[in-house]
């Protein structure tokens, strides 16, 4: 089982702790990676704004990499998952698009994307193509004392005929790789829903509400931990979540604080295979992970 | 074969709160939930409230949630999401006022759409040759395919958390008539849609696209509208610099770099640089925040494409 790693803007950046967590893993599980050291940002839905050409060029120049290395592309981002995935879709099937870009980016970088390459988040590949029995057998640290509320965010599941792997309405995959860490699912509406990161800066009390409306109710159906496969929701949801959960005192009028620990993916399932935290880079969050490391200790 | 339809009821006249009353139905294959209803209210209920018109997923008035996402009754079928999701579970749009069971006030709706002059504005002095009316349908990108059932505004998460918001269905309206060569009123009209509430307060959740039961694909058209107010010269609000710094980041960078985005972001507008400073310095002493000037591999090329599409610094 081998893939072109494609870790994305985020966790190279403002998520390293991600990345870091990401090798722990899959190097544990015997993934092999090959990583795209010389990747360009996907885009994230924000150059297509401005320029959508733009951006399928910039996605045809990965997914033309990875053709080369004959490899499949990995993606740890949920962002990076639906656009980087959605353009691949869309080059595939729109063959005049595909020429267009192709010749574009062959008089730029010498590249050529055939359409031959699949882009899979790590959450899918897990479930699917390594299996959650054969992920069962590599847990160490069963955390069995914990509940752990999923945060699948928007682009891994919509639109669905970008992603397709999970039921955009109801999806299980993170609720499969949760039981198989031996925690319980918490079922709360908030879990497919937006954490608010595309509009933190220039509209923060609509972030700040759904930051607020989601970890708080997370929270009141007795999540001790929320987890996500995308490193922007995390940051929406632990960089933000004292200032949401301020802003959730203001308006209910309770002096109950926001405290829930956001795990990236893979650091929940490393956390059950025996890593320490320090090697997980927990130590990064906003939000302390201390309370939650002391609970399963 | 026997179905159970799990309804929610609501009178406020009557009751203190909503509840679920189970019925059950003797659905044929081809059922949609819309006939159940019609059967349970002539054979069961005659409560029960909800509207409906065409039958057809024309009229729009059915929309309604099933088993938790926005749905017209006429356009889904009973055997379908049984198979989908082994029940069904009926109640009112989400997001809107409720007067009784599954019907809801829908003036929060209308008043969005009426807010973006949702009509062509002509002097008439201008000749619009017929030729450029002929491909109308596609000039306007399924923007008039909309049939006003709510059903985006009922899933818009920025909606949910903040009901000034104008929505994906006026916003859609409002390309519809931006994209119409009779029109004269685009700059006006992008003008107002800068305002707060407007095309900005879209988080790009995806939503709308996925629950339109027309493809009209709201977000697509806010896209559209932002591209369009870029491009008449509204770019220097914060919102507006999320997309030119962000290209222009990555352009030269290869990279989105989460130091450099904020600061070119939000400069020249110290209220917002004030707001993210304190955070900064926290994601400082957490180690995220990358160096921002830092080469990465592969920059040339990524800034030869840049060059390509006119969009180097």
């Amino acid at each position: 089982m081998k893939y072109a790693y494609y870790p994305g803007c985020a966790a190279k950046g403002a998520a390293p702790e991600l990345h870091q967590s990401v090798v722990k893993v899959v190097g544990r599980l015997g993934i092999e990676i090959v990583e795209l050291t010389a990747f360009n940002c996907c885009g994230a839905g924000v150059i297509s704004e401005a320029d959508p050409d733009l951006a399928y060029m910039l996605n045809a120049r990965t997914l033309a990499t990875a053709e080369k290395l004959q490899l499949n592309v990995m993606t740890v981002c949920g962002t990076c998952q639906g656009v980087l995935g959605g353009a691949n879709k869309v080059l595939q099937k729109d063959e005049a698009l595909r020429a267009r870009i192709n010749k574009a980016l062959k008089e730029t970088t010498g590249l050529e994307y055939h359409g031959t390459v699949e882009v899979k988040h790590l959450q899918w590949i897990l479930v699917k193509d390594f299996g959650v029995d054969e992920l069962e057998k590599f847990i160490t640290r069963p955390l069995t004392e914990l509940s752990i509320a999923p945060f699948y965010g928007c682009y891994i599941l919509r639109p669905s005929d970008a992603t397709g792997f999970d039921d955009w309405e109801n999806p299980v995959s993170l609720e499969k790789l949760i039981r198989a860490v031996g925690a319980q699912p918490v079922a709360y509406d908030g879990r497919t829903q937006c954490c608010g990161f595309p509009v933190l800066l220039e509209k923060e009390q609509i972030a700040l509400g759904m930051v607020g409306k989601h970890v708080g109710e997370a929270k009141k159906k007795g999540g001790d931990a929320m987890v996500t496969p995308c490193p922007l929701c995390h940051m929406s949801l632990d960089i933000y979540q004292e200032r949401a959960g301020k802003k959730l005192q203001k308006e209910e009028g309770t002096d109950q604080k926001l405290d829930m620990p956001i795990l990236h993916l893979p650091q929940l399932l490393g956390l059950a295979m025996g890593f320490t935290p320090d090697e997980l880079g927990m130590k990064r969050h906003l939000v302390p992970t201390a309370p939650l490391i002391a609970k399963i200790e | 074969m026997r179905v159970k339809l799990t309804v929610q009821k609501f009178n406020p006249e009557l009751d203190s709160k909503p509840y679920d009353r189970d019925y059950f139905v003797e659905a044929g294959r081809e059922m949609t939930v819309l006939t159940a209803l019609l059967k349970i209210k002539a054979e069961i209920d005659g409560t029960l409230t909800f509207r409906a018109s065409c039958r057809a997923a024309i009229c729009g008035s059915c929309l309604m949630q099933i088993n938790g996402s926005q749905k017209l009754a006429c356009k889904v079928s009973i055997r379908e999401e049984m198979e989908h999701h082994g029940k069904i579970t009926i109640g009112p749009m989400a997001n809107m006022p409720v007067i009784k069971d599954m019907v809801v006030r829908m003036d929060p709706f209308w008043e969005k759409i009426r807010a973006v002059t949702p009509y062509v504005l002509s002097s008439g002095e201008k000749a619009v040759p017929t030729a450029a009316l002929k491909d109308l349908h596609e000039t306007l990108q399924n923007a008039d395919g909309c049939i006003m059932c709510g059903a985006c505004l009922s899933a818009c998460a920025s909606y949910g958390v903040s009901h000034g918001f104008l929505g994906p269905a006026a916003l859609a309206k409002a390309y519809r008539f931006q994209a119409d060569p009779r029109d004269e009123q685009h700059v006006a009209r992008l003008e107002g849609l800068q305002k707060p509430d407007g095309i900005w307060d879209c988080v790009r959740c995806n939503f709308c696209v996925q629950v339109c039961p027309k493809d009209v694909k709201p977000m697509e058209q806010i896209i559209r509208l932002r591209r369009l107010s870029i491009g008449a010269g509204f770019d220097n609000s914060v919102e507006a610099r999320h997309i030119t710094e962000f290209v222009k980041v990555v352009g030269h960078e290869g990279r989105l770099n989460e130091t450099l985005l904020p600061i070119r972001m939000t400069w020249g507008h110290l209220k917002k640089m004030l707001r993210i400073i304190p955070l900064g310095i926290k994601m400082f002493f957490h180690g995220k925040t990358p160096f921002p000037f830092k080469k990465v591999p592969g920059g040339d090329e990524v800034r030869a494409i840049f060059k390509s599409r006119g969009k180097a610094e």
